[in-house]
């Protein structure tokens, strides 16, 4: 379905930003399940470095919204701890680089923790994370990992590109029994967009949204470089190229289908994500379509996304280092 | 009586050794400690353990076939239990902020449940230790932090893990209270164990240090001679066998005799027969059972190699595979 369509779907909708309507998606679950609730570092009183949590800690009050001491590995065991006994954590992890602090209890024991009690215990526990430069907060704040999350058996990874999606993923990470982790790139939460405001509004994992139609050659795009990409489509359409630009939305599961019937119409691949360029989310996908539509490849498959270097601290050069819409357009140039 | 947990690590060892399951770590020597603790639980009380604590996870009513499937290479839950025991955690300290989150959810919940979280004198040096007493301080979460101290992590002795004089007194740092108890002696154990939990509910976390020794390996997977010293530079009562010290004093209580002895021996081995027994007849696992438990939603792209897996596994005759 095109992303048009299924916002065609929703009779009602309200324009907002991207931080809005994560907290719009928030706040919803929070009054929906008294089994949700929050916890990290500063999202109550203080609503969260990037403020995504403002006014929640107000509206439902320091159990439900709780601060926890800086902990990464304490909060995400307690999280796997307590979706156990079948509440249902929402983790606000504030800079996916911290994973690393906390690997062990996210890929060791979150992932796994059902599989160990033989599926007896569900694990419904969401991780909202932060990713991506362009805010010159350096190396050790900017970096794009939802590969690794999206690689481990046991995790599921969502990456919003747009506000609708930030606010139906975010909802559907927190009703689902699995973990999943919620990617959200820190340079969109300003994006506005139309967003329903239907409180049943999720949108299932697994399933990508077809953002522009096109006939020439297919662009799958993540987070902040799905709006660059449409832009770029649009001036593009000038010269006579229409691409079709894809969101997958939800890396694991990922929506082969939709991409692959897409390659199979444009003979054309664009795969456009902020991660470092190898041994990553574009590699998958570009597996995925040569193992299912390589006969209607016309072009070699192209990779737009992050050298293998580390975000700088220096805005020119952070620049020069982020992929953007220019990257996109060299890509569709290249193979059309 | 935990003649019962003595006897069946006896026998898992011996079943280990001939090949009939894989790598067991034995708990000799901690039986007082851990039977002792175990029943301090109340009924609906979590017990959080590792691979060290079977006799506690034995105690609290886990089938003894459970334990051994399990080392058979089946899933933890093979009798589908629905006690409040959480899968033993094999890495170390990784089941303490479990522990703490728990804590967590039980006070969210206003339950009255409290949580015996297990670990061993190793676990106190990892990050994980820290971060789960620091999260159940802050959080006045009802968990009891039972950490048996039995003087070895694999090859590394006590005094090599941490050059803090005791283990009870990093609970300080933590704003609670460490104990400290003779853990060869099972009546004591459980009446500190029954005191900490009480304290717990009422939001006040205990650390619990148990003395006690690990009189076998560390695994079936190594030997121990290569590494210490028999008898260890330990007072006696720490590396006295618990269940001759119990022994005795129950005969000199006059409440057991030869009698009764040879009844719990009779009721063991019969248990015994019969939990190998099941665990000798329970069904070849099927290769789809690697799946099931991965998600509560699988995804499509596991479904297909679940059902690749499938079709080659009819196509193939598995004999021939195995030949």
């Amino acid at each position: 379905m095109t992303a048009q369509a299924e916002r065609e779907l929703e009779t009602e909708t309200e324009t907002m930003t991207v931080r809005e309507a994560v907290r719009q998606a928030l706040r919803e679950e929070l009054e929906r399940d008294e089994d949700v609730y929050l916890m990290g570092e500063d999202v109550g009183l203080f609503g969260g470095v990037l403020e995504v949590t403002s006014g929640l800690y107000d509206e439902f009050g320091a159990e439900r919204v709780r601060d926890t001491p800086i902990s990464e590995a304490g909060f995400m065991g307690a999280a796997t701890g307590a979706a156990a006994t079948g509440t249902r954590p929402v983790v606000e992890l504030m800079f996916s680089d911290f994973a690393g602090v906390s690997m062990e209890q996210i890929m060791n024991q979150m992932a796994k923790m059902r599989y160990m009690f033989g599926g007896k215990a569900e694990m419904p526990v969401t991780v909202r994370t932060t990713e991506g430069g362009g805010m010159g907060a350096a190396s050790q704040h900017s970096g794009t990992i939802h590969t690794w999350i999206a690689h481990f058996p046991g995790l599921k990874a969502v990456a919003p590109g747009t506000a609708a999606s930030a606010k139906g993923l975010t909802k559907a990470a927190i009703r689902s029994n699995d973990p999943v982790f919620v990617f959200e790139n820190k340079m969109i939460y300003e994006q506005e967009g139309a967003v329903p405001t239907d409180e049943e509004f999720t949108i299932p994992l697994g399933e990508a949204a077809v953002e522009r139609e096109g006939e020439d050659v297919t662009v799958v795009a993540t987070q902040r470089l799905v709006g660059e990409s449409l832009q770029t489509a649009e001036s593009l359409a000038e010269t006579g190229v229409e691409a079709e630009v894809i969101d997958p939305r939800s890396l694991y599961p990922l929506d082969t289908e939709t991409i692959v019937e897409s390659v199979r119409k444009t003979g054309r691949l664009i795969v456009a994500d902020e991660s470092p360029l190898s041994y990553g989310t574009h590699a998958e996908i570009i597996a995925r379509v040569q193992e299912e539509a390589f006969f209607s490849l016309d072009a070699p498959i192209q990779r737009v996304g992050t050298p293998d270097t580390h975000m700088p601290f220096s805005t020119p050069l952070e620049q020069e280092v982020l992929p953007d819409g220019d990257d996109v357009r060299e890509a569709i140039e290249r193979v059309t | 009586m935990y003649k019962r947990q003595r006897r069946f690590d006896e026998r898992a060892l011996a079943l280990q050794r001939r090949g009939w399951m894989s790598g067991y770590p034995p708990y000799r020597g901690q039986e007082g400690s851990q039977v002792g603790a175990a029943h301090a639980l109340a009924a609906e009380d979590w017990l959080v353990p590792t691979y060290r604590s079977n006799a506690m996870q034995l105690a609290r009513g886990v089938p003894m076939s459970d334990i051994l499937l399990f080392r058979r290479g089946y899933p933890e839950y093979a009798s589908d239990h629905d006690l409040n025991v959480f899968p033993q955690a094999v890495p170390i300290a990784t089941q303490i902020p479990h522990a703490a989150g728990l804590g967590m959810a039980a006070n969210y919940g206003d339950s009255e449940e409290a949580i015996c979280c297990y670990l061993g004198d190793g676990a106190t040096s990892e990050g994980d230790f820290h971060e789960g007493l620091n999260f159940a301080g802050v959080f006045e979460a009802p968990v009891v932090f039972f950490c048996e101290n039995n003087g070895w992590a694999i090859s590394t002795p006590r005094e090599r893990q941490t050059a803090s004089d005791t283990i009870a007194r990093k609970a300080e740092a933590y704003g609670f209270e460490g104990v400290r108890v003779d853990g060869n002696d099972p009546l004591a154990v459980r009446e500190l164990v029954a005191a900490a939990l009480e304290r717990a509910r009422e939001g006040r976390p205990v650390l619990v240090e148990s003395l006690t020794y690990r009189q076998g390996a560390h695994t079936t997977s190594d030997d121990p001679s290569r590494y210490r010293d028999e008898p260890a530079a330990l007072p006696d009562w720490r590396t006295a066998d618990p269940l001759e010290r119990y022994d005795s004093f129950l005969r000199e209580e006059g409440v057991l005799d030869d009698d009764d002895v040879t009844e719990i021996e009779d009721e063991v081995e019969a248990e015994l027969e019969e939990a190998v027994e099941v665990a000798e007849s329970a069904p070849e696992p099927e290769p789809g059972e690697v799946f099931d438990p991965v998600y509560a939603e699988p995804t499509p792209r596991l479904a297909e190699q679940r059902a690749r897996l499938e079709e080659f596994a009819d196509r193939e005759d598995r004999r021939d595979l195995e030949r």
